[in-house]
This record gives structure tokens, C-alpha cells and sequence, in this order.
């Protein structure tokens, strides 16, 4: 049994749950056996998980279970998976992921794979391949202990309609005292998380200043994209730190990433080259990004921004 | 207060990644090391002002081969008090955070900084397996912490915002960015580092879960398609049609 444990937001399932339980489904297939989600504090539409491939969905609830504390969660998932003898576990990688993967590697005397970004293979042995050294190079690991716990890469895989609704059942666990309190929440509503965009729009020192920012803003909201930038851009305080993306930042995989004003450095580029497609607007020919890149643009960005953003309002609206 | 930094060695964010002709082992040859990041600039900092505001003394611990002594001894250059090397060439977080977690376990420490993540193994493993194994909270890239005696206010990363909690120490944290600011080691540093004691210890052994056996590069990209900066109406039908993303 491949077990998933689904996360959610505010009681809400987002995309990257539906990939967890698709990415969960096809190791379930691997493995010639079924795949369940377990959803964790009071969700609201469990049943949908069906839909993308599990053949049943436990859900523990209880208003303490509303925050998410890496100690208590660990504790109820491997309880879970230790009752229905699951074989793997599943999960997101993202940050609430990350924080639960090593602990339920323990708690499970599993070997764990962090970030993984295909299906795996059990040709003989359990293997399954992750990107390493910051998107350089690709890295397959074999997993020997009967029970493995592996974290799966936002954008990796797309949900896909392989079932029906079900309906969610409860399942008895002991629920432990979280030692952690929530004070304070801070979300920015209605912008998708880097980590989980499909459309982002970067920009870097070329844009000359924070207050030219505009144009990168617009483009965004025709795309319906996140924005992002450079290292030196959020280090100068011409952006929010979230919005940092590379080797010391957010990693991300977006199906497209549009970079202006961004010369290309390695550190940059190993946040980002895991992308699908990159657009690169620089108005220097020379400039290392282009390497990277599937379509470029040699302009001034000040110029090549705005016209981008009219031709895909112009598309939008067609 | 104890702190403990947990610091591993990395190759230098500008290093060509090469693999040998079978793919089994990474090219070391005319590779810089360096301290990761996450565990110079921020977890060891944060740790070096927390010692300055309210006492105490910052260990780093490695788990590594004897060539990592050269980055160990920054860390003490930086300001640590002294440090722990397991004599070890690890192969899997596991065996890392169990190495870790048998030193701490007897050592009663407030707080255990880690990093992130590494930017090898880009795992952020190691911080959650040694918080588990010694059972203690652990906060996930932290962006601020202070203490309090022993009550610690947190400040994390989450996607799409921050998350502010309370929790008693002692705790195992993992610094991002915000927890701190690097600091460049100076002479007297240095000259000191020469002297704060680096011990050495010999693993206990542990047999590892999960390993990589094959890397490779990514597949080559197709090379660039160059489109005119008058022309964004044809980007738009490449995006659509060609790339299939809008
Ligand atoms: C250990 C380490 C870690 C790092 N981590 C990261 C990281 O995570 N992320 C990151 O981004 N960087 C990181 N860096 C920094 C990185 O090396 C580069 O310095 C940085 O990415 C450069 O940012 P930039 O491209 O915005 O600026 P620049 O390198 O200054 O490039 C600006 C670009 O804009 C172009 N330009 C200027 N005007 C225009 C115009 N009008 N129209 C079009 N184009 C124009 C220029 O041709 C140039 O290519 C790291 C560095 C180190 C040492
Ligand atoms: N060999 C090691 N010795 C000591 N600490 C390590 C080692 N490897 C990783 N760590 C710590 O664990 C953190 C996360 O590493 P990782 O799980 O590899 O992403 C690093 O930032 C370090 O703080």
C-alpha cells in the first residue's frame, strides 16, 4: 500500500496535493498495489483525492490539528502508515514537507529520498531519481529498507483524473500535544507561492530601481503569474525576500519563467533551470542567460516588458 | 546557553558539476569546497549573537573526512568556541543526523542550528532526522529567532508567507535567510581559530537506507530561439503553440 499524506491550506486542497496523490497512484501501480490519502486537521472536499487516483482517503481531524507542527504530525502519519502497512509514504516537498520528511524517515526506520522528480522504478530494487547540486545534475537513489518515505518536487508531475469521489472515512489515532504555538500568520492572499507557480516573471538590476517595477507587475497580472527576482534586488530592498529565487532563494519549476534584467549568473540559474521554458529579455547579446534559454529576446527590457504585455492581452483577449 | 551548529562542506556555488564516465561517482578534481551557506551565513551567525547577548558557548559539528577541516576552522575563525569532527565519508542524511544526534544526545543543548538545506543534496533532511531521533520540536527555515530563557519566539518561512510561533527550548532549528547577516572572519579570528579545539571521534556504525548510485547532467537545452524585441506577438504564438505554457 502506498500511503499519501495530503496537505492542506486553511482546510483546502491546493494543486500540488492532486500531484501527491497522482505521483502516489503511479507508485502504487509500480508496486502492483493501491494508493490512500490521509488528510490531517478538519479539510473540507477529502472525496476529490478519488479523483486523482486514491482508493480511499482517512482523515484525522480535530481543531489542535489546524496547525501544522511537525512533532505531531509525524507522529500521526506513521501511526497511520504503520497500521495499514503501507509501503511508502508520501508527501510534498515543500515546507511543511520538508520539515516532516527526516522525522517520519526515523519514526519509520525508512530510507527517504527528499525532492524527488519522476516516478520510481522496483526493477530488482526501489529506485527513484531526484535533481541535485541545485538543478546541475540529476542523481537516481536506491532504496533498500522494506518501508521508504519520499518527498515529491512541486511541478513534477500533473494531477491527473484517474478515478471518482469517494468518500472520506475517519481513522483512530492518538493525537499528541503540539509543543509549538502559533502566534502570528502572515499570508499574502491570492498570490500563488513560488514554490507552487506554473507562470513566473523575474526581473534583476536592469530594471535600474524598485519604482520602474510596474511594468514587471503588469505583465504578471496579464499572465496570471507570480513575480520574482534576483539575488542583489532583494538584497538591496528593491523586493521582498520571498521573492528571491536561485541557489540561496526559492528554488523553483515553473512551466514558463520570464527573466528581464537578469544577466544569468550560475547561482541564479540554479534556482531556476529546472523550468520548462525559459524567455530571457536582456538587452545585452552576451549576456550568460541566453545559454539557458529556450526563447530570447535581445531588447531593452523597458521597451520589450510592455509590448509583451500588450500582445498578451491581445491573445487573452481573442 | 549551548548551541550547537551543525555545518557541512559544499562544493562552491560557481563549481562545474561533472560526473565519472559510469555516472557512479561525482568529479572532485578542481572542485573549491566551501562552507554551505545556509550554515555560515545563517545559523552559525545567529548562533554567535545569541551567545553575545546571553552567554554561553557555540560548538560546530561535521561529519565528515579530514579534508573538511580546513571549513571547520573557519567556523571557529567566525567566532565558534571549538568543534566536533566525526571522522566519517557519509553517504545519506541518516547516517549524518545519527552521527549528530549521538554527540548531542548527552550534551544538553538549548538550541541545534542547521541550515536549510545543503546545496549538494538540496535534502533539508538532516535538521528534522537529528530532531526526531533526540524527540524535540524543530522549526523549519527560520527567519528569526530569539530567546527568552528557555522560551524561544520563531519566525519561519511558509509558502506564500511567515509563520510566528512560541516554543520552549530545547529546540533544533534551520536558519534561512533574514536569521542573520554573514560575517567575514578577520585576522585575530583566524590567528584564534589555530588554537580552539578541534576534536575528532570515530563513527558508530550505521548501515544506510537510501543512496544515490547513478548521477547525470540534465538533459541539454535546444538552444536559444531569438525572437524580435518588435515582434512580441510571435513570443506569444511560440509560448502558445510551440511551447504549449500559455
Ligand atoms: C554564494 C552566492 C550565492 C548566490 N545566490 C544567488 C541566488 O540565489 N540568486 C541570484 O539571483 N543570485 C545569487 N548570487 C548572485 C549572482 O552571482 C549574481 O550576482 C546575481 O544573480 C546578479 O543579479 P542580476 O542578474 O539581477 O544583476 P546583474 O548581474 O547586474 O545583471 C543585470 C542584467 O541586466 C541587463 N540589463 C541592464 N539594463 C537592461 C535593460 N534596460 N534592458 C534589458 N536588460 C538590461 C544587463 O545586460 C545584465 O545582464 C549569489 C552569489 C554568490 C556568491
Ligand atoms: N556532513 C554534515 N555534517 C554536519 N552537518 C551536516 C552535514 N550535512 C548536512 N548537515 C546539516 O544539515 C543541514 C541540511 O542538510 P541537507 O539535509 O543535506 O539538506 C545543513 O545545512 C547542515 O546544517
Amino acid at each position: 500500500m502506498v500511503l499519501v499524506f495530503v496537505e492542506t491550506k486553511n482546510g483546502k486542497f491546493k494543486k500540488a496535493a492532486f500531484e501527491a496523490v497522482t505521483y502516489g497512484y503511479k507508485t502504487a501501480q509500480v508496486l502492483g498495489t493501491e494508493c490512500v490519502a490521509l488528510t490531517i486537521g478538519n479539510t473540507e472536499g477529502g472525496g476529490q483525492l478519488g479523483k486523482y487516483g486514491a482508493s480511499k482517503v482517512y482523515q484525522v481531524t480535530g481543531d489542535s490539528l489546524n496547525s501544522f507542527d511537525s512533532q505531531s504530525f509525524t507522529s500521526i502519519i506513521s501511526e497511520v502508515a504503520q497500521k495499514l502497512a503501507a509501503q511508502v509514504v508520501i508527501i510534498n516537498h515543500t515546507s511543511t514537507g520538508r520539515s516532516l520528511l527526516g522525522r517520519l524517515a526515523v519514526r519509520l526506520e525508512a530510507g527517504s529520498v527528499a525532492g524527488v522528480n519522476a516516478v520510481p522504478t522496483n526493477n530488482g530494487s526501489f529506485k527513484v531519481s531526484k535533481a541535485v547540486f541545485s538543478g546541475k545534475a540529476i542523481a537516481t537513489y536506491e532504496v533498500s529498507s522494506p518501508i521508504k518515505v519520499l518527498s515529491v518536487m512541486g511541478n513534477a508531475i500533473q494531477p491527473e483524473e484517474i478515478g471518482g469521489e469517494i468518500s472520506p472515512e475517519n481513522i483512530e489515532v492518538n493525537i499528541p500535544n503540539s509543543k509549538i504555538r502559533i502566534k502570528e500568520l502572515k499570508t499574502e492572499e491570492g498570490i500563488v507561492p513560488l514554490p507552487e507557480a506554473e507562470l513566473v516573471v523575474s526581473a534583476g538590476r536592469g530594471m535600474k530601481g524598485p519604482e520602474n517595477w510596474g511594468i514587471i507587475e503588469e505583465l504578471a497580472d496579464v499572465l496570471g503569474a507570480t513575480t520574482a527576482c534576483s539575488r542583489p534586488v532583494a538584497d538591496t530592498g528593491w523586493r521582498p525576500h520571498h521573492e528571491h529565487v536561485g541557489q540561496t532563494g526559492v528554488a523553483i519549476r515553473p512551466n514558463l519563467y520570464i527573466a528581464a534584467g537578469i544577466s544569468g549568473a550560475i547561482q541564479h540559474l540554479a534556482g531556476v533551470n529546472s523550468s520548462k521554458v525559459i524567455v530571457v529579455i536582456n538587452k545585452d547579446p552576451e549576456a550568460p542567460f541566453f545559454k539557458a534559454a529556450d526563447y530570447g529576446i535581445v531588447g531593452d527590457l523597458f521597451d520589450v516588458v510592455p509590448r509583451l504585455t500588450e500582445s498578451l492581452k491581445k491573445f487573452k483577449a481573442s | 546557553m549551548k548551541f550547537l551548529v551543525c555545518v557541512s562542506k559544499t562544493p562552491e556555488t560557481t563549481a562545474k558539476i561533472a560526473f565519472s564516465g559510469d555516472g557512479s561517482q561525482f568529479e572532485t578534481s578542481g572542485v573549491n569546497y566551501i562552507m554551505n551557506p545556509y550554515d555560515e551565513w545563517y545559523a552559525l551567525v545567529r548562533a554567535l549573537e545569541l551567545k553575545e547577548l546571553h552567554g554561553g558557548s557555540v560548538t560546530i559539528i561535521n561529519v565528515g573526512p579530514a579534508s573538511n577541516d580546513a571549513v571547520i576552522r573557519k567556523g571557529l575563525a567566525i567566532g565558534a568556541d571549538n568543534a566536533l569532527r566525526v571522522n566519517a565519508e557519509p553517504n545519506s542524511s541518516l547516517y549524518i543526523a545519527k552521527q549528530i544526534a549521538e554527540h548531542a544526545k548527552t550534551e544538553n543543548y538549548d538550541v541545534i542550528f542547521c541550515g536549510k538545506e545543503s546545496i549538494d543534496y538540496n535534502g533539508s533532511e538532516v535538521g528534522a532526522m537529528v530532531a526526531e531521533l533526540l524527540d524535540l520540536p524543530f522549526i523549519s527555515f527560520a527567519n528569526h529567532l530569539d530567546l527568552e530563557g528557555n522560551l524561544a519566539t520563531v519566525s519561519r518561512d511558509i509558502e506564500g508567507g511567515i509563520e510566528v510561533a512560541e516554543v520552549e527550548t530545547p529546540i533544533v532549528v534551520s536558519a534561512a535567510k533574514g536569521m542573520a547577516e554573514q560575517r567575514i572572519p578577520n585576522m585575530r579570528g583566524i590567528m584564534m581559530a589555530k588554537r580552539k579545539p578541534l576534536s575528532v571521534v570515530e563513527p558508530f556504525d550505521f548501515a544506510d537506507l537510501s543512496v544515490p548510485v547513478h548521477f547525470q547532467l540534465p538533459p541539454e537545452k535546444g538552444g536559444c530561439v531569438y525572437v524580435d524585441g518588435e515582434n512580441m506577438d510571435e513570443l506569444v504564438r511560440l509560448l502558445h503553440q510551440e511551447a504549449k505554457v500559455i
